[in-house]
């Protein structure tokens, strides 16, 4: 059994214990502890089930590379699934239950998968769920929901507050291990600006349990001043819990701090995701260790060599009493010399070297441990946990031997570098024979902007695994300096080992774990190879391998070992599979940061906002802009809101906030001329005092915004955009003035939000600003379209005659702190003429009913100007505008181009939104011909029918003609094309 | 009523402020001029300071005096900082004295709003939502950037920072303001 | 997430406070211009793998359009320039030849 030792665990503290639950099970643990060596301590190896056969699983590592050990963690708000009990640090009343399994961890019907385990090859779901096709849907797909995906989803709101922070250092150091410290000290003696992060609470790495000595001191004591002289250090910042999860272009390198995981609810923000930007990183980020492929390497009790010393020397944990160790290579020595330290016992070494030699195996025999070279695992017996091992030759097909009765088994196939920084933004790799690893090819770094090398690797990560090369290569990454000394055994080369025994036959090889969370096996990937899978990336996708939240730290080089040597191939070029970003999974809540609820995104307010909000305003989002679409009236629709508001506008008098309008000054010598060249129409010769509707097209020739233009002085026009518009078209200017026309004088301001601008809109509209009082508004004083500054109602004004609903209208602007005031002063004068507020739904009827095209909803980027009968917009004396040689092309003036016309149903019902004209035919895909769509379409509580706009081939050609228009339940109905302009033809109402 | 009467000014959150590991809190109404202008226009060194009393700023530089400051934008714009009632007469000053030469003056005041972050780690409120290195500010630079999701500009002095940004989305600016500087998320 | 100094203002910008333009150095055509010359104002665009000359705007800066050369695979910034340039400075072109020998130059 797993248990805690009575004595030792560098990283506990025994006066403080920790109290938790697993599946509601009361246990004890000590602060220091993570949640794996607390569950070992209680005897609890068995942790969770597998995704495809719901295998048993127990813990097998005692880091990030964890595939098995995930749990649900918390409850409500704090509810997270899949959390990696190896990385999760203890806390008094931590609660966390397990996974993947139904009706319980002990018994799960899944496993029932287990035995159909030959049934469920590599690719079963590619090959079995492909026919009958109804199947999938009907058949397949529920019972494949049921029993997919780890973990469950959280059902509450995070009841955490997440922030991100932006840093910059010249040299960024990820790793707390030897070679990270060194490389930090190094940097940072040399002046430079440095960052060192590291994943886990303590500092050390594996130097500190392996026992390396360092300057004549043990590791331990060689980390702890090591710290000190950093914390010493004014330009060295460093960061515990903090993980560097991916490297980007330019040194961009995230980093996921987990602030208050361990202490939840205290206020701190739970994670903290630093976008930190380095001059260089280097990368110390250690190895980690490969299982080896045996038969019944995935039952619980089976663990990685470096993992058992880690539990048994920093959390005083024994994974088991009798403990087996098996490996192909020295370090692995390491592992029985601590647990027979510790005063457990280690039955046998079985070591696949045919000869073993070294000066770590010599004090495991000293110490009277067994050691049997040229041994291997046939097979691991036991089901929940491991009873014992039957041992056989490497070199023959699997007959055992001997049986030995055990509880653990210690594996260790060698070491892969943690290369995943130096691989995110395109170091290469090389294969490195004698240590059977994949290590960072250094004459082939990733590159940062100026040419350099942006990614070094230090230590462990660059392939060296001796204490004193580690601190030597570590110096060398971080620019050079004194190397302190080190001392550590000599160690024997290991032997690669990918399958064992070498002959293993296939009942043995479908026992073997290759990836234990997705269940890939050996005999899998072998299957995929047969099957025609030679690029890595295939095989990976098809057996699922390496796809786990682990990402396949522990399985992806094992795994293409295997596959190369079914195709027969050297390993390097079979190669690895991309490695991407995040090192381990972050959290969504830390990628979103700050924004979340109110801050989600930057909603933009007008100065009335507060106003809408106290008259229960309906808001829409006009862009990011917060517009009211109407105020319901109580027991009112929506819609019957926009109906009153519209009737009321056309009778007596409506006011609408207008502040969202864009404008934009335009002042200069050749402004006009630049103007010109912005809109179809002439803008240079507008008189001053006067306005005048234009248009803009991009230079393709299609129609991009609208707005009407004043003249201000000789120099200043103002051009006002759609809502929303401002940016893009103050943009559009400054591209044209800074890359085209850079040296024609003219100057432009965005002054879109300096102005409140409200509308006043009605035939009562004019009887309200008298009654305001101040400057004349009359037809002969303010005519139609043009503009004047003077006094209304105390308050500086600038007033717009012009009007986007055909009522005699004003536009009126005031500075934006004045805003609201205004608007108080007029609703409170316009009581007795019936005055009401209307929203952007009203506003839209209201010029639907006037034929009023509106960019976004008549034009959608493949319309220009003529298309809309706009063809009087555009000048024709001109030489040249933005977009005119666009409008040249031939297919733009065929007579088959989709017009603007109005639309009506012969029974006066509303078209519905989206409708299209079908025609005869069909077209080359098979598809329905159509001549013909709506663009708008309304109830226009004017005219009392329903109302629309549309696009239709050859236009007003076609008045009058009687066309069908779709609806959604797939009939159609009868539409008449008439003129756009439903309401007041003459325009007589406007200009009053 | 035809006079101009004396309209309260209100600015776009009416002076909000929160107090965190660091305290935020929403000034001004400034006044704030846009000035667009070549730096080799004549007259344009007298003009800016005729009007904020102070030199002319250089690339990336706020030059302050007192309650007045004079900006770099760009190297044809720059930001004239003054009290809010004193823009009318500085604009016709500035016409005044450039009314010969190409150049754009405009009252902004009204399209900003203006925040200072006060206390020892100011900057570590700005560090959360600005991709700027703070550490490699100067003094009386003024920094242009993003502001979590929004244009914004800030320049520091020795009491904190002045945060400038666009008046619509003042509620927004102060959101993320706020959230940065909640007790007990100190960064350093 | 690329770095490009502004050349107006000075400031190292990270890319989330640039907005991109597209490639540098095209010449307008307007009225009167040949289809085929359009169409290669219009569309036609180079996207190679190496040494690219492109369109940036320091929008959350200073608001200035600049231009940059740098290579599309290694991401290496050979320089950044005022956009009132019809063709890339010589000093860029150089630096270009330098570290790119076999480049066959920017039209």
């Amino acid at each position: 059994m797993s248990t805690r030792l009575s004595k030792g665990g560098r990283l506990i503290d025994r006066t403080a214990p920790q109290e938790f639950t697993f599946n509601g099970k009361r246990l004890r643990g000590y602060r220091g502890d993570t949640l794996a060596a607390a569950l070992l301590a209680n005897d609890q190896m068995l942790v969770g089930r597998s995704f495809k056969y719901h295998r048993p699983r127990g813990i097998v590592a005692s880091g990030a590379e964890e595939p098995n050990a995930l749990v649900n963690m918390g409850e409500g708000g704090r509810f997270e699934p899949n959390q990696r009990t190896t990385t999760t640090e203890l806390f008094d009343g931590l609660t966390c239950t397990s996974q993947n399994h139904w009706p319980s961890l002990e018994f799960d019907v899944g496993v029932v998968n287990n035995y159909a385990a030959r049934f469920l090859p590599a690719g079963f779901y590619y090959k079995t769920f492909i026919h009958p096709r109804f199947a999938w849907k009907h058949v397949f797909e529920p019972v494949v929901r049921q029993s997919a995906g780890l973990g469950k989803v959280p059902k509450e709101r995070d009841a955490d507050r997440y922030e991100q922070a932006y840093a910059f250092c010249d040299i960024l150091v990820v790793g707390g291990g030897i070679a990270g410290l060194q490389a930090a000290l190094t940097a940072g003696r040399a002046g430079k600006r440095v960052w060192l992060v590291e994943q886990t609470a303590h500092w050390g790495g594996r130097a500190v349990v392996d026992g390396a000595e360092i300057d004549g001191q043990p590791a331990e004591a060689w980390v702890k001043s090591a710290l000190q002289a950093l914390e010493g250090m004014a330009n060295v910042t460093i960061r515990s819990r903090c993980m560097a999860a991916g490297s980007y272009d330019h040194g961009y390198v995230l980093c996921d701090e987990k602030v208050a995981d361990h202490t939840p609810g205290d206020g701190r923000p739970r994670h903290r995701l630093w976008r930190l930007r380095a001059g260089q990183i280097i990368a110390a980020t250690g190895a980690i260790e490969r299982p080896l492929s045996f038969a019944g390497n995935d039952i619980p009790g089976v663990m990685l060599a470096s993992a058992v010393r880690d539990y048994v020397i920093n959390w005083a944990v024994a994974p088991g009493d009798r403990t087996v160790v098996v490996t192909n290579n020295d370090d692995a020595y390491r592992t029985a010399i601590a647990l027979k330290e510790a005063g457990l016992e280690v039955p046998v070494i079985l070591d696949a070297r045919a000869s073993v030699t070294g000066d770590l195996p010599a004090r495991a025999r000293a110490m009277g441990i067994r050691v049997e070279a040229g041994r291997a695992i046939a097979k691991v017996k036991g089901g929940k946990r491991v009873t014992g091992v039957a041992i056989c030759a490497q070199a023959g097909q699997g007959a055992v031997l001997e049986e030995i009765a055990c509880d653990a088994v210690a594996m260790s196939g060698g070491w892969s570098p943690v290369v995943h920084l130096w691989s995110h933004c395109g170091g290469k790799l090389k294969w490195d024979d004698a240590q059977a690893q994949f290590t960072p090819d250094k004459a082939r770094p990733p590159l940062n902007h100026d040419g350099s090398a942006l990614v070094q690797t230090a230590g462990c990560a660059s392939g060296v695994l001796a204490t004193a090369e580690v601190l030597a290569d570590a110096t060398e990454a971080a620019g050079g300096g004194a190397v302190p000394a080190a001392n550590g055994p000599a160690e024997a080369a290991l032997e690669p080992i990918w399958v064992m025994p070498q002959g293993a036959p296939v009942q043995l090889r479908m026992k073997m774990w290759l990836d234990y969370q997705n269940d890939v096996k050996v005999s899998d990937v072998q299957l995929a190879a047969r099957e025609g899978y030679t690029s890595v990336e295939h095989t990976k996708r098809y057996t699922t391998l390496g796809m786990a939240t682990d990402q396949g730290k522990l399985s992806n080089i094992n795994g293409l070992a295997v596959l190369a040597d079914s195709l027969s191939s050297p390993i390097p070029q079979v190669g690895t599979t991309t490695f991407r970003p995040p090192y381990t999974p972050v959290t969504i809540g830390a990628l979103a940061g700050e924004a979340r609820g109110e801050i989600f995104q930057p909603l933009r307010r007008s100065p009335m906002h507060d106003w809408h909000l106290a008259q229960n305003a309906y808001m829409e989002p006009v862009g990011l802009w917060q517009r009211p679409y109407c105020y319901p009236r109580p027991g009112e629709t929506h819609e019957q809101a926009v109906h009153r508001e519209v009737r009321n506008t056309r009778s007596n008098v409506g006011l609408l906030d207008a502040s969202t309008l864009g404008k934009i000054i335009v002042k200069g010598p050749d402004a006009g001329r630049f103007l010109d060249m912005l809109y179809t129409n002439v803008m240079s010769n507008l008189a001053i005092g006067k306005c005048r509707y234009g248009l803009m097209c991009n230079e393709q020739g299609f129609l991009s915004d609208d707005g009407v233009v004043a003249r201000i002085d000789e120099d200043t026009w103002l051009c006002h955009t759609t809502s929303g518009g401002s940016d893009r078209i103050h943009a559009w200017m400054e591209d044209w003035l800074q890359c085209e026309w850079w040296d024609w004088q003219v100057y432009t301001a965005n002054v879109t939000e300096q102005f409140a601008q409200i509308a006043v809109v009605g035939p009562n509209a004019r009887k309200v600003l008298e009654k305001l009082g101040g400057m004349d508004v009359s037809k002969e004083a303010l005519p139609f379209m043009t503009w004047a500054d003077g006094v209304l109602g105390g308050f500086r004004v600038r007033a717009y005659r012009i009007s986007f609903s055909g009522e005699l209208s004003y536009e009126i602007a005031v500075p934006a702190s004045e805003g609201r005031a205004f608007w108080d002063a007029l609703v409170a004068v316009g009581a007795e003429f019936g005055m009401m507020p209307y929203g952007t739904e009203g506003l839209h009827v209201l010029r639907a009913e006037k034929g009023f095209i509106m960019i976004g909803d008549e034009t959608d980027g493949t319309v220009i100007p003529q298309d809309l009968n706009l063809g009087w917009a555009i000048s024709k004396k001109k030489d040249d505008y933005l977009g005119k040689r666009g409008q040249e092309r031939p297919y733009l003036a065929s007579p088959d181009r989709w017009k603007l016309v109005g639309l009506e149903t012969l029974d006066g019902s509303v078209i519905q939104d989206g409708a299209y004209a079908p025609a005869p035919g069909f077209n080359a895909n098979g598809q329905r011909n159509t001549q013909g769509r709506v663009t708008s379409t309304y109830f226009s509580p004017t005219l009392n029918k329903g109302i629309a706009m549309g696009l239709v081939k050859g236009g007003l050609s076609r008045l009058g003609e009687v066309i069908e228009m779709t609806k959604l339940d797939g009939t159609t109905q009868q539409v008449r094309i008439v003129d756009p302009v439903f309401y007041d033809k003459e325009g007589e109402k406007q200009n009053v | 009523m035809s006079e101009v009467a004396n309209i309260p000014v209100v600015s776009a959150l009416g002076g909000a402020s929160f107090d965190g590991f660091a305290r935020v809190r929403e000034i001004g109404p400034l006044g704030m001029i846009t000035l667009r202008a070549k730096p080799e226009v004549k007259g344009l060194s007298a003009a800016i300071k005729a009007v904020t009393g102070t030199a002319m700023p250089k690339q990336r530089r706020i030059e302050v005096k007192g309650e007045k400051a004079a900006g770099w934008m760009s190297p044809d714009e720059y930001l004239l900082v003054l009290p809010y009632t004193d823009v009318k007469a500085a604009l016709a000053t500035l016409a005044e004295k450039l009314a010969d030469q190409h150049h754009l003056a405009v009252d902004v005041s009204d399209a900003r709003a203006v925040f200072r972050i006060e206390g020892d780690r100011a900057s570590e409120v700005l560090s959360k939502l600005a991709p700027a290195d703070l550490a490699a500010l100067e003094k009386g630079e003024l920094r242009r950037t993003r502001i979590a999701q929004v244009a914004g500009a800030f320049w520091q002095d020795e009491t904190g920072f002045t945060v400038v940004c666009f008046r619509s989305v003042a509620g927004y600016v102060m959101g993320a303001l706020s959230h940065s500087a909640q007790p007990g998320s100190e960064l350093f | 997430m690329l770095i490009l100094e502004c050349p107006y203002c000075g400031v190292k910008a990270e890319e989330t406070e640039l907005s991109p333009g597209g490639e540098a150095h095209l010449k307008r055509f307007g009225p009167g211009s040949s289809d085929e010359d359009f169409e290669n104002y219009m569309f036609a665009r180079k996207n190679p793998k190496g040494v690219h000359f492109e369109r940036w705007r320091h929008s959350y800066g200073c608001g200035k359009w600049f231009l940059a050369a740098r290579c599309t695979a290694t991401l290496e910034v050979f320089g950044t320039y005022p956009a009132q340039t019809t063709e890339p400075p010589a000093d860029i072109i150089d630096k270009i030849k330098a570290k790119r020998p076999d480049w066959k130059g920017y039209k």
